[in-house]
């Protein structure tokens, strides 16, 4: 409907106008008819699930792929991409979800590499670094331009890229999931960002999956699902739940439901914990906590306040260097990390991809890591194939991991059902149910139906009675999941608080090290989130 | 001690020097090879191959037509095409760069060994067929020590250093030598620029094989004036060595590939050495120097350098 009605309109007012798109893979139909209209000097949102083929459909304007079928105008004038080079000469350009850089080469030279100032035949340093310190000036994107890429921060990585097609001249800016590898004070940085390009005349193209962020910064939304286009909105006109819909096709929990938990016996009890991080500096510094038997406990921070080193400590990946980590009466304080699974502890890892699967392994195999010498997995030595591939049948079934096919490579599913496969893995109960789940960044770069899945895993296994410590940089997900919440800053615990007696902001105060908050403020009236 | 006084007396000669840069010369044409090909992404075990076909057809083309230097410039002719196989199957059809290079050397011996006995009559080591008149520089002639070294020397010594500064200003001063880097680090961000990732690395792969041609070229016009089978004796696998000790920077491989020449020249000194005498039945331990040198600082250092990020990874491109 939305495209019969455009048809006779003028398409020179739009910056990106994409009629009826069609692009086939061998098994999957990933764009069907799609049509995108984007006005220029907009900030336009493109949203859907993982698979909704949102990335598919940026790839064919940017001539990563050429499309089956459909038409494609730039600034009202129809024209063929046939690969980047041809995108960037029509002023597209694209910062990629995983960027596009060269590690070892300097900042200036990422940004000119393809496009490089000359001096006869040699490369002109001098005006290379002048061009790039006048464009980063310009839009306000601050980089160290002799800095190596391996040296300098994520955000900052991702202003090199957004530097990289401004240098190339690009007026039409598609950010890929820009805010997933972000913290969020540098996702606000990004926004600010956004913002001056927007009144520096560009056009940008959003993709997220994040609905706050399409509320937060954009006019005009699109979203998609099984590779249809499901709706163009303007954002003023539509809400977060109303947007989910939309996506998922059905009602979403955008917080999950639970009841009040019923607490256990103590199950873990942590004293006195000091750990070093890589520089062996003290990144955990005389920690305490318990945990009891049905209930979760979050630990919200900053990155990079020593949660991942506690994590690793308790998961047996690290040294502890001082103090006592107790499970059931247990002293494991420095077991081997197979030790401590033995005696419960699963561990879905923050990096799933460095520990939380082998890329190269079928799903099957990825199934029982970490439990492939037990039995049944297992016996006199040998791999028991016939259990596995019965067991991970069942496992992909009742965890939802999509496509359906144990004999697929992990590193080819999306990332949302590599995490339900390393969730599966944990949390099942074969061939011993865990006393104690420690979960870090459950739902790091996932959808909304994947995480609302995930939510839900969790929540059941706190009540089949196994303690829970959350580690999370989503304040959502720590107040929507957690029954306590201690928070975290330069290694140590700052406070102990529950999710109804404290609003965001005083926790996100308490983040940033302020330890009175919760003694000078009334009781807070529950997490309003937005 | 005998052996102190033994090393001191050929440490002090000029003769160690000039033959640790003559040993040096033919690594430092294959490890510029290597890094060629290694900066854009493909790995090239095959520079043995590569130098023992420079070195064979070097010696075909100066006994068909006596010019050595036509036999240099066939070497590298044939050596760029005999090459293009591993490129082709490398880049065009991702196959396993340690499997098609692998076989380029196999290729080399069989091919050399075999085609001896038609063309030469002979096998084994043909007769002296030509080499390369050294170049004899007459304003050092007497000047004490430098002059020992330097007189007279082959023009591929010359050559050799050439490249290493031709090479070093086309990876660090050229538009071009950001890209065969950037190829070689992330083809896949090198695409989305709009660099030519096949076409780089074609261009890696070939340059770099016109270096080892020379390199092999050297062992036989350049240096003896014949063939034997087998000639280049491992020279290529330290070449490779010496790229990786020299941290894929063709300054660091003149470096290290002087280190391992001055290694095989000590070799050889100490071997003909009249303060100690080195019985027949140790002297193949003492063969084994260079390559003891080599395995040490390569397991001392490998740590340290940094190869390209996507050596020996095949790019394919996406539908």
């Amino acid at each position: 409907m939305e495209s019969n009605m455009k048809e006779n309109i003028d398409y020179s007012s739009y910056a990106v106008v994409m009629k009826d798109i069609v692009k086939q893979f061998p098994s999957v139909l990933a764009n069907d008819k799609v049509n995108f209209f984007v006005k220029k000097g907009a900030i336009h949102a493109l949203v859907g699930e993982n698979g909704a083929g949102k990335s598919t459909l940026m790839n064919q304007l940017y001539g990563l792929y050429s499309p089956n079928s459909g038409e494609i105008y730039i600034n009202g004038e129809k024209c063929k991409i046939k690969g980047p080079k041809d995108a960037i000469k029509y002023g597209i350009g694209m910062v990629h979800q995983h960027f596009m850089l060269i590690d070892n080469q300097t900042v200036y030279e990422n940004v000119v590499l393809g496009l490089e100032p000359k001096k006869g035949v040699f490369l002109n340093r001098k005006k290379a670094k002048k061009e790039v310190k006048n464009l980063s000036e310009k839009y306000g994107l601050q980089v160290d331009i002799d800095s190596k890429i391996e040296d300098i921060s994520v955000g900052m990585q991702q202003r090199v890229e957004i530097l990289k097609i401004l240098y190339r001249g690009a007026d039409i800016l598609i950010f890929d999931e820009p805010t997933a590898v972000l913290t969020p004070q540098e996702t606000d940085e990004l926004f600010e960002v956004m913002k001056l390009l927007q009144a520096r005349g560009k056009t940008i193209i959003f993709i997220t999956h994040k609905l706050y962020e399409v509320m937060a910064i954009t006019e005009k939304v699109t979203v998609m699902r099984l590779g249809k286009v499901t709706g163009e909105i303007d954002t003023k006109d539509t809400n977060p739940k109303q947007l989910a819909t939309m996506m998922v096709g059905r009602e979403v929990l955008l917080r999950v439901e639970k009841d009040a938990p019923k607490l256990g016996k103590k199950i873990l009890s942590v004293s006195n914990l000091w750990v070093k991080d890589n520089r062996r500096l003290n990144a955990v510094k005389g920690v305490n906590l318990e945990i009891k038997a049905g209930e979760i406990l979050g630990i919200a921070g900053v990155a990079g306040n020593g949660q991942t080193e506690f994590v690793e400590a308790i998961t047996g990946l690290r040294k502890a260097e001082d103090g006592k980590i107790i499970l059931n009466g247990i002293d494991i304080t420095n077991f081997s990390p197979l030790q401590i699974r033995e005696q419960g502890i699963t561990h879905i890892p923050e990096d799933r991809i460095k520990r939380g699967l082998i890329e190269e392994y079928p799903v099957y195999y990825n199934m029982i890591l970490g439990k492939h010498e037990e039995k049944p997995f297992s016996e006199n030595g040998f791999l028991n194939s016939r259990f596995i591939t019965d067991y991970s049948t069942k496992l992909v079934e009742k965890y939802d991991v999509r496509p359906r096919n144990i004999n697929m490579l992990a590193g080819n599913l999306s990332g949302g059902n590599q995490q339900k496969m390393v969730v599966a893995r944990e949390l099942d109960n074969t061939p011993s149910q865990p006393k104690m789940a420690v979960i870090s960044q459950p739902t790091r770069g996932l959808d909304i139906g994947a995480i609302e899945y995930i939510h839900k895993t969790i929540i059941s296994m706190r009540d089949k009675g196994i303690g829970i410590l959350l580690i999370s940089m989503e304040l959502d997900e720590i107040f929507s999941l957690s029954d306590r919440i201690i928070v975290f800053f330069e290694g140590e615990t700052i406070g102990e608080v529950t999710p109804d007696e404290i609003t965001r902001e005083e926790i996100g105060l308490m983040m940033a090290g302020s330890k009175n908050v919760f003694h000078s403020t009334e009781r807070g009236e529950s997490d309003e989130t937005k | 001690m005998s052996w102190i006084e033994a090393i001191f007396n050929i440490l002090v000669n000029p003769l160690f020097y000039q033959m640790a840069l003559l040993s040096a010369t033919p690594l430092i044409f294959a490890s510029i090879g290597g890094t060629f090909s290694e900066k854009t992404g493909v790995t090239n075990i095959a520079l043995e191959g590569i130098m023992l076909m420079g070195a064979f057809i070097s010696i075909v083309f100066t006994y068909l037509t006596g010019n050595p230097w036509i036999g240099i410039l066939m070497a590298v002719v044939v050596g760029v095409g005999f090459t293009w196989f591993h490129a082709w199957a490398s880049i065009r059809w991702c196959a396993d760069q340690i499997v098609s290079g692998t076989a380029l050397n196999i290729i080399a011996l069989g091919l050399t060994a075999f085609l001896m006995k038609p063309i030469f009559g002979n096998e084994g080591r043909t007769d002296f067929i030509g080499r390369v008149q050294n170049v004899k520089l007459e304003f050092l002639k007497d000047v004490p020590f430098i002059g020992d070294i330097f007189y007279d020397l082959s023009p591929f010594v010359y050559l050799a250093l050439i490249s290493v500064l031709f090479s070093w200003i086309l990876f660090y001063r050229t538009p071009l030598g950001l890209r065969m880097a950037a190829v070689g680090e992330n083809p896949e961000a090198a695409d989305t620029l709009g660099i030519n990732v096949f076409g780089t690395r074609y261009f890696g792969v070939l340059t770099g094989s016109i270096f080892a041609s020379l390199g092999g070229a050297f062992l036989s016009v350049g240096e003896l004036g014949s063939f034997g089978e087998n000639m280049i004796h491992g020279r290529g696998f330290i070449a490779l060595a010496a790229m990786i000790l020299g941290n894929w920077n063709p300054v660091g491989a003149l470096l290290a590939s002087l280190l391992f020449g001055a290694a095989e020249a000590m070799n050889l000194q100490l071997q003909s050495s009249s303060i100690i005498s080195v019985p027949n039945t140790v002297k193949p331990l003492f063969n084994m120097l260079p390559f003891i040198i080599t395995l040490i600082v390569v397991g001392g250092f490998v740590g340290k350098s940094r190869s390209p990020a996507a050596d020996g990874a095949p790019y394919e491109k996406k539908a």
